[in-house]
């Protein structure tokens, strides 16, 4: 029995439009409504109830949720899936996705569609399981080996992990890579309101089914049949015999491993079919910043405390503002640019040591001062805390 | 030559035009596999749209390369977890895994377990050359005790380990094990596995002669395929021997590799349970839906 989205079924399942609900749980509501089908599942605190939603509810609407023996095997099973023609998603949390790392370098270099939920806490190893840290922003983009662009996104709050969820499995199926949702402990164990958009408010993506003549077909190349650097998708089972593989192959997806030309064409192509639209995936909110000389940039949870922190300073007298990276990767190199010559001072709150604050400068490049106002140990920042930052400016 | 015939047809028919040479060395047992492979699905005569292979890293996991129909070359020892997602996405399909000794036994052993114990709807066709071949020769978990490995260059001194034994653990539906050089049997074991529902292991003791063979001193190519029959023994042989045999009989068997089947259940694959899981819920569902309140 091949999944078939029913949006009538899925209302059914998912129940009233206001509810009061995990973040966790508001991406496995985000996930249903995409139209995922298959969730790869294994424990990890604080990211097992997206497992345990998705068990629950998954098979309530023709989908298969299995937990897999470890996170490997799930993520591997999510792209497995995803060639058999599923929306597919798993979600773990920092050890796990540490194990994910290879096959999701293996997701990139064959363009699969699959969706990560990260719900992260701290590290390194083990860490604090139960409490919330940003400590994989780096990793999303440069954890796999080799050169790839990541897609991750960031939620503030549970709406939003709901929203996110949705806008990954659309990304993911119109770049045919895969996507991050780089949420955390806070934001996954927090209980808000949400609404559940209106059918005909959802906005749903899917991958382009490859529809040429079988013998005309080139799997690994620019779309044969619209203007895209992404091919059309044969669906194992549809008569394309297709051969995908994680070494590098040419356009017909074939083993090509020793010539430069073929490799360094094919990382291209999958790496500026991203890249090429950047400023269409770009995601910020702007707040207070036209006339700010201060400015946080942040992202996910500590966006949350930048905000209050913002008001606060602004009942000062303080000229701050407040830009939120709800896309992270890829990096809105141009927005921070900009940014930098506005202002004259960034502030980088973040629940690690100071991650997305190296490509702010970067961006930055020296015409404004880049700071970082780091908090680890599974706390959020207090917004006293960050006040200080503002202290004398 | 009637027989030489109908394998070039059966190339023609299920192999991929211009993939040839294919990487195997001189003597390699992998394209004896594939082709036992080709007529078991011959015999089945299966819409190899609808048949879906998938492999991990190593010689035998590049056989997909070479057959005409959808394959999935995966990470090192994954295969097994990647094809559990393919057959759950679409169970209309047929999941056909090769695999080696290092990718399943090894690297992969965990996957393996668990496909095996969830009793998913797939056939793994491992093949066994006691030896990590497409690096070079380092030891396997089912490298003989004593054999030579670049990684074991004073002799092996772990155990091995006999896969088939595991999967008669977890229960598998069928298990059994042969070698490359008996022509008949294994066609009828794989054509038997392909057909099973849930979970299949067939194994195939392959010669490695360029990683194996050669550092083991087990002589040219002839000979080294000789050392295939002259070391195992039919499972029937083997049990009666093991039970009714003398000491010294015994004692031979010490290093001898009991091949046959040794499993063959028809218990209901995963899918098929998951399927009455679905249909269960979605009628309940269905029957106490809610009506979406709009305030």
């Amino acid at each position: 029995m091949i999944y078939k989205r029913d949006p009538i079924r899925i209302r059914g399942v998912l129940g009233n439009n206001k509810q009061f609900i995990l973040g966790d749980m508001a991406c496995v509501y985000g996930g249903i409504l995409a139209g995922c089908s298959f969730f790869g599942g294994y424990p990890i605190t604080p990211a097992s109830e997206i497992a345990e939603g998705m068990a629950r509810l998954l098979p309530r609407v023709g989908g298969t949720y299995i937990q897999m023996e470890d996170e490997i095997g799930s993520i591997a099973a999510v792209i497995g899936a995803s060639w058999g023609g599923s929306k597919s998603m798993t979600a773990t949390s920092g050890p796990g996705f540490s194990l994910m790392m290879e096959n999701y370098g293996y997701a990139v270099m064959t363009e699969t569609p699959c969706v990560i939920v990260n719900v992260q806490r701290t590290g390194p190893s083990t860490g604090q399981p139960t409490l919330g840290a940003q400590g994989d922003m780096m990793q999303v983009r440069w954890g796999t080996h080799g050169d790839i662009e990541a897609i991750a996104l960031a939620p503030s709050t549970v709406q939003e992990c709901l929203d996110f969820t949705i806008e990954a499995f659309n990304l993911a199926e119109k770049y045919r890579n895969p996507v991050c949702v780089m949420t955390d402990g806070e934001v996954g164990h927090l209980r808000e309101r949400i609404i559940i958009p209106d059918e005909k408010d959802l906005k749903i993506v899917n991958r382009h089914p490859a529809t040429i003549d079988k013998k005309k077909f080139i799997p690994f190349s620019e779309s044969q049949t619209r203007k895209s650097k992404v091919p059309d998708f044969p669906t194992f089972g549809t008569g394309y015999r297709t051969y995908v593989t994680g070494l590098t192959h040419n356009e017909k997806g074939f083993p090509a491993t020793d010539k430069q030309k073929d490799h360094e064409k094919l990382i291209k192509r999958i790496t500026s079919k991203i890249s090429d639209d950047i400023e269409k995936l770009t995601m910020v909110e702007k707040t207070n910043l036209e006339d700010a000389n201060i400015a946080f940039v942040t992202y996910g949870a500590s966006a949350r405390p930048a905000e209050t922190a913002m008001e606060l300073g602004r009942q000062k007298g303080i000229k701050v503002g407040l830009l939120r990276l709800k896309m992270v990767w890829p990096f809105p190199e141009k927005v921070i640019h900009k940014l930098a010559k506005d202002v004259d001072t960034i502030i980088v709150p973040e629940m690690n040591l100071g991650q997305i604050v190296h490509p702010v400068r970067e961006a930055a490049c020296g015409q404004c001062e880049v700071i970082s106002a780091p908090k680890v140990g599974g706390e959020i920042h207090l917004p006293d805390e960050l006040l200080q930052y503002l202290g004398g400016k | 030559m009637v027989e030489m015939k109908n394998a070039e047809d059966l190339n023609k028919k299920f192999l991929r035009d211009g993939m040839w040479p294919t990487i195997f060395c001189n003597g390699c047992g992998d394209g004896v596999v594939l082709e036992y492979t080709l007529w078991a699905l011959e015999e089945l005569g299966w819409d190899m749209d609808k048949v879906v292979f998938a492999s991990g890293i190593g010689c035998s996991s590049r056989l997909p390369g070479y057959i005409n129909a959808d394959g999935l070359h995966t990470t090192h020892g994954r295969a097994l977890a990647f094809a559990t997602g393919i057959k759950a996405a679409n169970p209309e399909l047929k999941l056909i895994i090769f695999t080696g000794d290092g990718d399943c036994a090894g690297i992969g052993g965990n996957h393996f377990i668990h496909a095996a114990r969830r009793n998913i709807d797939m056939t793994v066709i491992m093949i066994n050359n006691f030896i990590y071949g497409m690096t070079g020769g380092q030891l396997s978990p089912t490298t003989p005790l004593g054999s030579i490995a670049t990684t074991a260059p004073h002799g092996n001194i772990e155990p091995p380990f006999d896969i088939c034994n595991l999967a008669k653990a977890l229960g598998a539906n069928y298990v059994a094990r042969w070698t490359v050089t008996h022509p008949y049997q294994p066609i009828k074991s794989v054509k038997a596995a392909l057909e099973k529902k849930g979970f299949s292991l067939v194994e195939f003791l392959a010669p490695c002669p360029t990683a194996y063979g050669r550092r083991n001193k087990l002589g040219d190519i002839q000979k080294l395929w000789e050392w295939y029959d002259n070391n195992t023994i039919l499972i029937e042989d083997y049990e009666r021997i093991m039970n009714y045999g003398t000491d010294e009989e015994k004692k031979q068997m010490r290093h001898m590799f009991p091949i046959g089947v040794f499993q063959d259940f028809d218990k209901p694959g995963f899918f098929e349970e998951y399927g009455k899981l679905v249909n269960r819920l979605m009628d309940s569902s269905s029957r106490k839906e809610k009506v979406v309140v709009q305030e």
